[in-house]
């Protein structure tokens, strides 16, 4: 497998998928730009900057609403990207993606649609102890509003989470299951296959918070068999501001509607008003058209690169980082599992992350520090933060070795 | 250069914090925390009468957090409450302003790098945010957010 892995990575000429990207070509305080922190967001190619300058300069319109030449352009553009957004996923319908702003909006639209007529007081809902806090917190309102409670998978030393436990927690009043696909701050990947299998035998449904997995891995919601999973596009070099929610045709038909006003009706009058079909239903509102235009190039990208070659690549970036990073004396990697996205989390002893990214920034590189809003995962380690390296298919093994160099000077300046 | 931002003596309060433990029979106390980066700092204070008499600070956090709140402490020791409070504005405007470095902050000038890392200025800030809750001005917990 993984001799397939590193022949895949070999063909991947990463020197001209660099030429893709304007941004990666400049030079922060002197230095060329060496740019780690695409789990917070990817730097967006050509062709999704072009997309969305093309709408603004040829097609702009309103969407699903005129009759004239640029409404049907603009219209046909955005609903292009939920065909392919379809196909990206591989749903069985397009309509069960439904447009929201991210992964955050999505799972939000989940908890309180889906949430409030189907959790009531006594049930319970899971998520894990590796959760970004936009899949606690929603499920935590709602648990509050309702009078339900709140279970968290545990996990181990690496940062996997532990399905004992998890199976242990699951009962008759398991409502719903919510994990990650890919862990944001510890690059985890989770076997969220099994944990939907297991959530369903539980009579549960399971969402999957896919942000960080869709860049990074070809994700099928139907072999997974998914009830909901979730999205953003600027972590896929697609613009921020747009994300798909998929869910299974059965259960969005039966929720209400999240937000109300146009484009969500059939027929408005002032004693009742008539919900639209799927997916309108959930889209009130003129949306961010131009950002849904600019994530169908994005998708059009990747499939073009293909997502295996591209998660073969990075896994090679990861095992070349993680040897580069260990030589580093007092430097210990926070999420070590088997099963991994190219995602560096680290501490160095003694010297605060804050400090390691400033040093690191005036030698152009660009790390994220903090808690990655994951502070449950921050208490568990017992650190009060990290400093996180994520890599996309653009960064090249000189620029780990920019960032270990990088890391001999901070260590210098606080040793 | 980053030199600018780590001088000498904020690496020395950096790694040899003064006044860094907690005060029995301090007169006032505030906690402050940064959410951004989780820095937590807890802020003691002794007065006689008008007059600042000891300062101490418990807490974890980064290098300018620190020897911010190490150079605090000690510049604050023998000052009214009017002129710690003067001297918390003049503090601020030095980070946050372009205004020119007068000579009565003392030690307190080593900070005037910050002023070119506008993401850090909350972490020089955290321990004076503190001392205006201690001092009665603000909250007893204040965040820099």
């Amino acid at each position: 497998m993984s001799t397939v892995r590193s022949e895949i990575a070999a063909g991947f000429d990463v020197q001209k998928v660099r030429e893709d990207f304007p941004v990666l070509k400049q030079t922060i305080h002197g230095m060329p730009l060496v740019y780690l922190d695409s789990a917070a967001t990817a730097q967006k190619p050509f062709a999704v900057i072009d997309a969305i300058r093309k709408f603004h300069e040829v097609d702009c319109a309103n969407i699903h609403r005129g009759v004239h030449e640029l409404s049907q352009r603009s219209t046909a553009a955005y609903e292009e990207t939920r065909s392919k957004a379809r196909r990206f996923l591989n749903a069985r319908f397009k309509n069960e993606l439904i447009f929201v702003r991210g992964t955050t909006e999505g799972i939000n639209l989940v908890a309180s649609s889906w949430g409030r007529h189907n959790v009531k007081a006594g049930d319970e809902i899971v998520i894990s102890a590796m959760e970004h806090h936009s899949n606690i917190v929603p499920w935590q309102m709602l648990c509050e509003e309702q009078g339900a409670k709140l279970r968290v998978i545990p996990m181990n030393g690496r940062g996997e989470l532990i399905l004992e436990e998890y199976e242990k927690l699951l009962n008759p009043r398991t409502r719903m299951v919510a994990v990650a696909h890919v862990s944001n701050a510890l690059g985890t990947i989770n076997p969220v296959g099994q944990i939907i299998e297991m959530a369903h035998q539980a009579g549960a449904l399971a969402l999957i918070d896919g942000a960080q997995a869709a860049p990074h891995m070809k994700v099928d919601v139907q072999a997974l068999d998914a009830d909901f999973y979730a999205i953003s596009g600027h972590k896929i070099m697609g613009p921020t501001g747009i994300g798909l929610l998929y869910g299974k045709t059965a259960l969005l038909n039966a929720m209400p509607p999240y937000q109300g006003g146009g484009d969500m009706i059939k027929t408005v009058t002032f004693e009742k008003t008539t919900y639209a079909d799927l997916p309108y239903k959930f889209e009130a509102g003129t949306p961010n058209i131009a950002g849904g235009i600019g994530l169908g190039a994005a998708f059009d990208y990747l499939n073009h690169l293909g997502l295996d070659r591209i998660a073969a690549y990075e896994h090679e970036l990861l095992v070349y980082g993680t040897e580069a990073l260990l030589q580093i004396p007092g430097l210990r990697i926070i999420g070590t599992a088997r099963e991994k996205a190219a995602v560096l989390s680290f501490v160095i002893e003694g010297i605060h992350p804050h400090d390691i990214g400033t040093v690191l920034d005036r030698q152009g590189i660009a790390v994220r520090t903090g808690h990655h809003c994951a502070q449950p995962v921050m208490d568990w380690f017992h650190v009060p933060a990290t400093t996180r390296a994520s890599l996309a298919f653009y960064n090249t093994t000189s620029e780990i070795d920019a960032l270990t160099a990088g890391l001999k000077k901070v260590k210098e300046i606080f040793s | 250069m980053v030199d600018d931002l780590y001088q000498e003596t904020i690496l020395d309060h950096t790694k040899h914090p003064r006044n860094c433990h907690a005060m029995a029979d301090a007169t006032r106390s505030a906690e402050g925390y940064n959410p951004l980066c989780g820095d937590k700092l807890k802020l003691f204070i002794k007065m006689d009468g008008d007059v600042v008499k000891d300062a101490s600070f418990l807490g974890s956090g980064c290098a300018i957090s620190t020897a911010s709140a190490s150079l605090m402490t000690e510049s604050l020791k023998g000052k009214t409450r009017e002129e710690a409070l003067k001297l918390l504005e003049k503090f601020h405007d030095l980070l946050t302003t372009d205004s020119p470095v007068t000579k009565d902050m003392g030690k307190l000038v080593v900070f005037c790098g910050v002023r070119d890392y506008p993401a850090r200025v909350k972490c020089a800030t955290l321990a004076w945010h503190t001392l205006k809750s201690a001092l009665g001005e603000a909250p007893e917990t204040v965040t820099t957010e």
